[in-house]
């Protein structure tokens, strides 16, 4: 048996000898080490669109603008922008003495670089679709930029604060590899991506705006968020990122850890496909929304952590509940419904579920086919893995979805995508009628605030009452944070740019 | 021996390559491509001509037949084809995971015959003894619990109680820091180990109440024999073939990775490796990871031939005569 054990130890020191190196860990007292479940997919901004490589990029790339906590478009590379009267040209001047991590000056001839790069086809960038009005780009000067549209459109400066928008140096777009190298002129340059994994970055010294206030970050993946919990218990990570809201209401005061929450923009929404039979009618989906409590649903899938909301999410264009259609459960109007359509019997209702995206899905689509039984309809919930659930919603090829569907500062950006008659997903929509396209097109050419909040006020009312979705609720963005971890803003699209505020305050 | 060796190995090919097809037609019959891995729901934004752009960055633009010979031919020379999500050739990704999953193996292998074994053959030596019951018990509720349970109990009180985690999503290597990695991979190789150890109590006991009554346990008690000589060299010895079989199963499937160990002690092994790579439709990865898992899967096999003889000396793959 010593034999045995003698053997297996020589094949242990092989095995450690074997082993790649670690990574060069910027361990030190100022590094903040951070964790969160999913890591990044890809390095390249204007490509990748999955919230995890979000969370990566935006600390090293920056767009010309960004959203502050409430929303509001406020400045990054760009110091100020203003648009024609006839909103046909858009001008940004831009910020000057800004370099990128490898040392190069940032200036107009990159922001030509990279937006020419978006609309490229050959880039495969999904953003394009938003930029598509724009029809040359002047450069006065080496910090004025002009862009000229082809028609007025005031929703782009909402799109120019995607990510997917940022900019990059014009000698990496020449000759670079942007899919394995990320360099930006935001706050943290990236020093090593091992995939699935553990991530690095260092403090930009020459960041131009007041910080970073931590020497580096170490971004590691924790796959299990019960065991990110346990991390943040146990003292070895300082801050968190968190989607499971039954994992992050596990948080108590008592545990000496603080969990920030932001309101997401991200809505929670039953998709119903009006292109289907008996889904086409419009009393079987306004019956469908009749019955709906959708307090319910947010409190039995998500412990009731959000608010129930209408089609947009962001404050300024929120708009009284008591306004849109049947957001008080009303089952007698529902059976009424039901019944002027002839389907006093029911019908069975499938219904496609990613499992585990989020991770609220199935809770969601039981809670709602155990209110809709209440109408005799019976929901049959197909659970499937994200991709193979994508590949059929980007297809139609549903009858309901339960989703999670991403928020955008601008309601015209948000839903342009569905709500028009040549949005590039107005067939996954299942839905459209001319008032939602006129509505739309007013709201993209209009730049009074208010008059503008009219005519979105009126676009949410008119799609509640056509009932082709089901809105439900927002939820929050989680982050948790040791309590010495100061400055972070919690961001409603969850956002990790402000952590180029944080200090480390043992 | 070694001609025996060489027509296994040689035996296995059509195996591997029946594996290789089947995995290389699996992987794209799923619904969801690379793209809609990569882009979710924004995929939908895309032009023809972007996709097509897309499909060409991730090498699916060829006919399938093509990607799989040029696949093929390049396997035989070795390379296992470049991972795209992983920005690196798929052999080199499978290697640095690697050393964690055949260390985890290894260890839990180890708890696993360090418990089962003695209480195996205490068992079925103290035959429906209370020690024969507590051992029996034993074995029900390592084999009832699941790997997810006592994981999550395991870092509960570690974090809870203790206020430690050695593993937070920091793996580090055995050569770089050995006391600090094994602190790392013990609790996971205990979860796996414990359970496991239950397996091989269950059939060293079963296998030693068989052998304790043969004819020549007798002659050797007759003989005069001390009883733990008896059990140890006549009776255990003879017992052992049917626990080394189930050993070796285990340790194919422990090498092939255990993604939910690996998932909730944050450990970069084979397992989530592989995992990742399906859900992010990483052909070329998914297609190496399984080769390479069969592969061990062979090895293994032959491995466990091989210490038959060495257990057994009437088993012998050597022509006689």
């Amino acid at each position: 048996m010593t034999r045995f054990v003698r053997v297996l130890l020589i094949l242990l020191v092989i095995l450690g000898m074997s082993s790649a190196a670690a990574p060069g860990l910027a361990q030190g007292d100022n590094v903040l080490i951070m964790a969160r479940a999913a890591d990044t997919t890809g390095l390249d901004p204007h490509t990748q669109t999955a919230f995890a490589s979000f969370r990566l990029l935006e600390l090293i790339y920056e767009p010309l603008v960004t959203s502050d906590a409430d929303l509001n478009i406020v400045p990054a590379l760009a110091e100020s922008w203003e648009f024609s009267d006839d909103a046909m040209t858009l001008t940004m001047h831009l910020r000057q003495g800004v370099t990128f991590h490898d040392g190069s000056d940032f200036n107009a001839e990159d922001v030509v670089a990279s937006f020419e790069r978006i609309l490229d086809e050959n880039t495969g960038a999904a953003t394009r679709a938003n930029f598509l009005s724009i029809e040359s780009i002047d450069t006065p000067d080496d910090y004025t930029v002009v862009f000229n549209l082809s028609q007025p459109d005031v929703p782009i400066l909402g799109a120019m604060s995607s990510l997917n928008a940022a900019i990059m140096s014009s000698e990496m777009i020449a000759t670079g590899d942007p899919a394995n190298e990320a360099i930006g002129t935001g706050p943290f340059i990236l020093d090593e991506w091992i995939p699935e994994e553990v991530t690095t970055l260092t403090a930009n010294p020459d960041w131009w705006g007041e910080g970073p206030y931590v020497d580096g970050i170490e971004m590691r993946v924790i796959p299990d968020e019960a065991s990110i919990l346990a991390a943040l218990r146990a003292g070895e990570i300082d801050f968190a990122l968190l989607n499971d809201p039954l994992v992050a209401t596990l948080i108590t005061e008592d545990s000496g850890i603080v969990l920030n929450r932001a309101p997401a923009i991200a809505y929670h929404v039953l998709q119903l496909n009006a292109a289907r039979e008996p889904l086409d009618r419009l009393e079987v989906r306004q019956a469908i929304s009749c019955a709906i409590d959708r307090q319910e649903v947010l409190d039995t899938a998500a412990l009731g952590q959000g608010r129930v909301t209408g089609p947009l999410t962001t404050p300024a264009y929120r708009v009284p509940l008591e306004d849109l259609f049947c957001y008080q459960r009303d089952l007698n109007r529902a059976r009424e419904l039901m019944a002027a359509a002839g389907l006093e019997e029911g019908f069975t209702l499938p219904m496609i579920v990613a499992s585990a995206e989020p991770p609220t899905a199935i809770a969601e689509a039981q809670s709602i086919q155990a209110q809709l039984a209440e109408i005799n309809i019976t929901v049959e919930i197909e659970t499937m893995e994200l991709s193979v659930y994508v590949d059929r919603w980007l297809a139609a090829d549903f009858d309901s979805a339960v989703a999670l569907n991403g928020g955008r500062v601008d309601p015209y950006t948000m839903y342009a995508r569905y709500w028009t008659r040549d949005g590039n997903l107005n067939t996954v929509a299942g839905y459209i009628d001319d008032t939602l396209d006129e509505l739309m097109a007013r709201g993209r050419t209009e730049t009074d605030p208010d008059a503008r909040y009219e005519i979105f006020a009126e676009f949410q009312r008119h799609l509640t009452e056509m009932a082709p979705w089901i809105w439900l609720y927002t939820d929050y963005e989680y982050t948790a944070q040791q309590p010495y971890v100061t400055g972070f803003i919690p961001m409603p699209t969850d956002s990790l740019y402000y952590l180029s505020q944080v200090r480390i305050e043992r | 021996m070694f001609r025996y060796l060489a027509q296994r190995l040689i035996a296995f090919l059509p195996t591997l390559l029946g594996i290789s097809i089947l995995v290389f037609l699996a992987i794209r019959l799923v619904p969801g491509d690379a793209i809609v891995a990569m882009l979710g729901t924004e995929a939908g934004m895309l032009t023809q001509t972007q996709r097509d752009a897309l499909e060409a960055y991730f090498g699916l633009d060829k006919p399938p037949l093509e990607q799989y010979v040029s696949w093929l031919g390049n396997v035989v020379q070795g390379n296992l084809g470049f991972s795209v999500r992983h920005g690196a050739p798929v052999l080199d990704v499978i290697l640095r995971r690697f050393p964690v999953t055949v260390e985890l193996a290894i260890l839990a292998m180890i708890i696993a015959l360090a418990i089962g074994l003695p209480v195996g053959v205490l068992s079925a030596v103290r035959h429906n003894s209370v020690i024969d019951l507590a051992g029996r018990l034993f074995a029900l509720i390592g084999l009832a619990m699941p790997n997810f349970l006592l994981g999550t109990l395991i870092i509960y009180v570690l974090s809870v109680y203790f206020s430690v985690l050695p593993n937070a999503g920091n793996y580090v290597g055995i050569a770089d820091d050995p006391l600090r990695n094994l602190g790392q991979v013990l609790f996971p190789a205990m979860t796996l180990g414990f359970s496991f150890s239950a397996s091989v109590m269950r059939t060293t006991r079963s296998a030693m109440l068989e052998v304790m009554g043969e004819d020549y346990i007798r002659t050797a008690r007759s003989k005069g024999l001390r009883e733990w000589r008896v059990v140890v060299r006549h009776a255990l010895r003879n017992a052992l073939i049917p626990v080394v079989t189930i050993a070796g199963v285990e340790m194919g499937y422990l090498l092939g990775g255990t993604v939910i160990v690996e998932e909730i002690f944050s450990l970069p092994g084979i397992g989530r490796l592989a995992l990742n790579a399906i859900l992010q439709r990483d052909y070329a990865l998914v297609q190496g990871v399984t080769l390479f898992i069969a592969l061990n899967f062979v090895l293994i096999n032959l491995i466990v031939d091989v210490l038959y003889t060495l257990i057994d000396p009437r088993v012998s793959y050597v022509r006689k005569g």
